[in-house]
């Protein structure tokens, strides 16, 4: 090997799966889509990828998978640089890349047939039962002879997982995969992606659904405008937001004047409820003072931020507002 | 290079067949002829897909009306293309001896619906996988991008013979079942015996097949150039076209020798006694040229491509 061993022994999957360095790309018009990117995704996470549409997502994985070669800066998958390294990692990723995308003319089973030849490394004596375990994975082994054309968008993105899944893998990235799925199919794809990661696989996910991110990833990272805002657990990141207090009273104009007087920001009075974000300190004592006030307090409590609360926060933006 | 941990059991072949598993645990060196399977798979993929039957179709017509016409023509009894130069090389003597339909219908095809046909397959070949976006999904995979445009390359050149030998086999079956067949006369007067004539057809047929490689080469440059198959398969067919109109212009005559079709008719000398070769060369070469320069520029183009669809 003439690359450098990494610094943390190993094949360096220890520095991450996936780990970037000031990874940035300028397409020819000028536009910057990704700018100066430190990505890391820690081994056997199941990592959330976020964004508003059009802040850089798929073009970084779309360098992370060698499609598109890079500006400036570096990126190393499964410890190996790409996309110079991309004949082995490549067979060890499986991959859905911006939807599904299938030969309309071929049947099912022939479209996974065809892409798991186009892996050199794979063995071609057990491609047809590989073919029957991936198409059974995902639930399309009735439907493995009927055109792909004549599939749902549904069956398409299963298709599309199943090929993703045509070998042991280290590392999967899933770029919106439960795009056209039924909340059922939504289920079923959440709990693979579970029982995929508790099998060690590494899971890459982006999603533009918070909540599902929410429920199946352990860390995320955040992008906007081309730019990493923050990475980290999931956890950490919704602990980073403040949640907001919020205050149950037929007495909402007095709460609403207690609440501002103790340094309660961003007041707002809804039917019986005033929120506001609470200022540092033990938020006891606010109850304390409404109380005081004579304010009758049904229910008092912080609610916990979500993941969508942190995004927000951090983006400055719904989703899908273009970046 | 062979990792461990790349065939790592308990990831998602766990629930495999019982060989599958095995596979999943012993880890085994891929196998250099592995890399033929994506060739294998495109082969059969083009040659069942309906629009290459299609195609082929459309060329297996031609020696039929051709045939069907000359014999109607003639069933009077006088000769087809009384008046000589008229229609395509060797029609006249197609009433005498069968074998001839062969040459008849590939110097009629060979101008434009040949071509026209590898056109479609050379333009569609990587532009219509970009704009399917089944490319991102076979470099992934990964195919590898020299790997992939070796194997469309191939497939390609593997259209043109198939083409060339659907016409020549179809003129051949037509040209036995309406007229006679037996020992013919060459160009140069000569008789040769059917045999002989046979291996001459088959070589013919090669040689046509041969011609086609340099548009085929263009046609594949020119896919990597776009994400639309349409557009790939419309901008080659019309640089044939475009070719084929200058070609007949004098005025060229500098620039004609260096046109892709400009020997393609020269295999007709291969039905002279002995065989004129000058032509035939110089054409095999134009045709070698093309395919280092286009090829060339399509592996410099498509390796370095960034790939967005």
């Amino acid at each position: 090997m003439h690359e450098p061993p990494a610094a943390d022994g190993g094949d360096g999957v220890d520095g991450g799966v996936i780990r970037t360095r000031g990874l940035t790309k300028r397409y020819r018009g000028g536009q910057l889509a990704v700018d100066g990117l430190d990505l890391t995704v820690p081994a056997g996470s199941v990592f959330g990828f976020l964004g508003p549409n059009g802040s850089g997502k798929t073009t970084t994985i779309r360098m992370l998978m060698g499609l598109i070669e890079p500006t400036s800066g570096t990126a190393r998958v499964l410890g190996r640089p790409m996309p110079r390294s991309a004949p082995t990692v490549l067979p060890q990723v499986g991959a859905l890349i911006e939807g599904p995308a299938l030969y309309g003319f071929l049947n099912g089973r022939d479209n996974l047939l065809r892409y798991d030849a186009a892996d050199p490394t794979a063995d071609p004596r057990t491609r047809a039962a590989r073919v029957a375990a991936a198409l059974d994975r995902v639930g399309l082994t009735a439907a493995a002879g009927k055109r792909a054309k004549a599939y749902s968008l549904g069956m398409k993105q299963r298709l599309g997982l199943a090929a993703a899944l045509l070998r042991p893998r280290r590392l999967l990235v899933l770029d919106e995969p439960t795009n056209g799925l039924d909340p059922q199919g939504m289920r079923e794809i959440r709990s693979l992606v579970r029982e995929l990661a508790s099998d060690g696989t590494t899971v890459f996910l982006s999603s533009h659904l918070l909540d599902e991110i929410e429920q199946v990833c352990t860390h995320a990272a955040v992008m906007a405008r081309g730019r990493l805002v923050t990475q980290g657990t999931v956890a950490e990141l919704a602990a980073a937001t403040r949640g907001r207090l919020a205050v149950t009273t037929p007495d909402t104009a007095d709460a609403a004047r207690v609440l501002k007087e103790h340094g309660v920001a961003d007041v707002v009075v809804a039917g019986d409820r005033v929120t506001g974000e609470p200022p540092d300190g033990e938020p006891a004592e606010l109850n304390a003072a409404l109380v005081a006030a004579g304010v009758r307090v049904r229910g008092f409590g912080v609610e916990r931020a979500s993941l969508e609360d942190a995004f927000v926060a951090l983006t400055g933006e719904g989703f899908d507002v273009a970046g | 290079m062979s990792r461990a941990e790349a065939d790592a059991p308990g990831a998602p072949g766990a629930a495999m067949a019982e060989g599958a598993a095995a596979h999943a645990v012993t880890v085994r060196a891929p196998s250099p002829l592995w890399t033929l399977g994506l060739l294998r798979n495109e082969l059969l993929t083009t040659f069942r897909r309906w629009r290459t039957l299609a195609l082929l179709g459309v060329l297996a017509a031609v020696p039929v009306l051709v045939g069907i016409a000359v014999k109607i023509e003639t069933r009077g009894g006088g000769s087809a293309g009384g008046d000589a130069g008229a229609g395509p090389a060797f029609i006249a003597q197609v009433t005498n001896n069968g074998l001839f339909l062969v040459f008849t219908a590939l110097a009629a095809t060979l101008p434009f619906f040949l071509p026209m046909t590898v056109g479609v397959v050379a333009g569609d070949a990587l532009a219509g996988e970009a704009d399917a976006g089944t490319l991102r999904y076979l470099l992934v995979a990964p195919a590898g991008r020299t790997r992939l445009l070796c194997v469309k390359y191939a497939t390609t050149m593997a259209f043109c013979l198939v083409a060339t030998l659907v016409v020549a086999v179809t003129a051949l079956a037509v040209g036995a079942l309406l007229f006679p067949v037996g020992d013919l006369t060459t160009i140069s007067g000569t008789r040769i015996s059917f045999g002989d004539g046979l291996g001459r057809a088959l070589l013919i047929a090669l040689v046509v097949a041969a011609s086609l490689i340099g548009l085929a080469a263009l046609g594949l440059f020119v896919s990597t150039l776009t994400g639309s198959g349409i557009a790939a398969m419309a901008t080659t067919v019309g640089l044939l076209i475009t070719v084929q109109i200058l070609d007949q212009i004098p005025q060229l005559h500098a620039i004609r020798p260096y046109f892709f079709s400009h020997y393609w008719l020269s295999f007709a000398d291969l039905m002279r006694d002995p065989v004129y070769w000058p032509d035939l060369l110089k054409n095999l070469e134009l045709q070698a040229l093309y395919a280092a320069v286009f090829g060339s520029a399509a592996w410099a183009r498509f390796t370095s491509k960034d790939i967005t669809t």
